[in-house]
């Protein structure tokens, strides 16, 4: 994850200083989002983690940074996630779910206005493949852990079940609940966003460089 | 300040109102189990996770505040999560983030 970090922290500092007050909002949003925890039946939970909207709205690079300071806090304070889980599940939540969720958003949204209403489909669908698919990789981690690591006497050091719960368990708790939520929430903000400032998305020329450009046009 | 950044912040001060929505569910999400939660389904605790455990203690698990009632608790823990995220997020950017 840390040549990542560097990376993401390095194309960060070229996203404009208009950027800085909603970075620090998505940071905030995702620790917030990830407080709510739906019930699925069977006795576990979930939640949904806002990385698909952050990636379209500000960007993929700049979502590795703000998931990541929300991960961080949660494992440090909070006592949620882990620090020795702390690399994979940056990787998870704050790599793959930004970056699966913008290139869906991207694919399905094709050459379409930038406020065009099937953005907003776009949206939510990436919204829902991306967490999904991120929560499929978090369950074969978990599998692999099972196969890799037993102590003396063959029992698990960590993880206590196979592939074959794992996988299945992770996707199927998404596929059908949270990934909805997720959805849900990517949907609707970007809906929200592009009807009041469009300018704001990852990729879009600001209005005010716009506006120069049109100035600086002869009449 | 900004109309749109004023509206999210205020939609953002909801979401940390309606935060012990979350508590509704009283499971442990799929791996993230405590020691004594593994304990009661498996009948022991597998070594590595025992060993691990111990080695960091936050400071507020689990979102609670001790003696405080868990709902109270869990806003006061959105609060703080937000401030601090926030906080060190709108920092970084003020310092490294320049046009």
């Amino acid at each position: 994850m840390i040549p990542i970090w560097i990376y993401a922290g390095k194309k960060l500092s070229t996203l404009g200083s208009r950027k800085v007050p909603f970075l620090a909002l998505a940071a905030a949003f995702a620790f917030v989002i990830m407080m709510f925890n739906l019930p699925v039946p069977g006795g576990s939970t979930g939640h949904a983690v806002g990385g698909a909207i952050i990636g379209i709205v500000l960007g993929p690079w700049a979502a590795v940074i703000t998931i990541s300071v929300a991960l961080a806090l949660q494992a440090l304070m909070f006592g949620d996630g882990g620090i020795t889980t702390y690399a994979t599940n940056c990787f998870n939540m704050a790599v793959l779910i930004p970056f699966i969720g913008y290139y869906a958003y991207n694919f399905i949204s094709g050459k379409t206005e930038i406020t065009s209403s099937r953005r907003v489909i776009a949206a939510a669908i990436a919204g829902w493949v991306s967490l999904t698919a991120a929560a499929t990789w978090a369950g074969f981690i978990l599998g692999l852990q099972f196969i890799l690591y037993k102590d003396a006497n063959g029992l698990p050091l960590y993880m206590p079940y196979p592939l074959s719960v794992t996988v299945p368990a992770m996707f199927l708790e998404h596929a059908f609940a949270f990934s909805f939520l997720e959805a849900l929430v990517t949907g609707l903000i970007f809906a929200y966003l592009q009807r009041t400032d469009p300018s704001l998305f990852y990729g879009e020329k600001s209005e005010s460089k716009k506006s120069k450009t049109k100035k600086a046009a002869p009449v | 300040m900004d109309k749109l950044l004023r509206n999210l912040m205020i939609g953002l001060l909801a979401l940390v109102i309606l935060t012990p929505l979350g508590l509704l569910a009283s499971g442990t999400a799929f791996g993230e189990w405590g020691t004594d939660e593994i304990k009661d389904k498996l009948g022991f605790v597998p070594q590595g996770v025992e060993k691990l455990s111990s080695l960091w203690n936050a400071p507020l698990p689990d979102y609670s505040v001790p003696g405080i009632d868990p709902n109270i608790g869990y806003i006061i823990a959105a609060v703080l999560g937000v401030v601090i995220c926030g906080g060190v997020m709108y920092l970084a950017g003020k310092k490294y983030i320049r046009d």
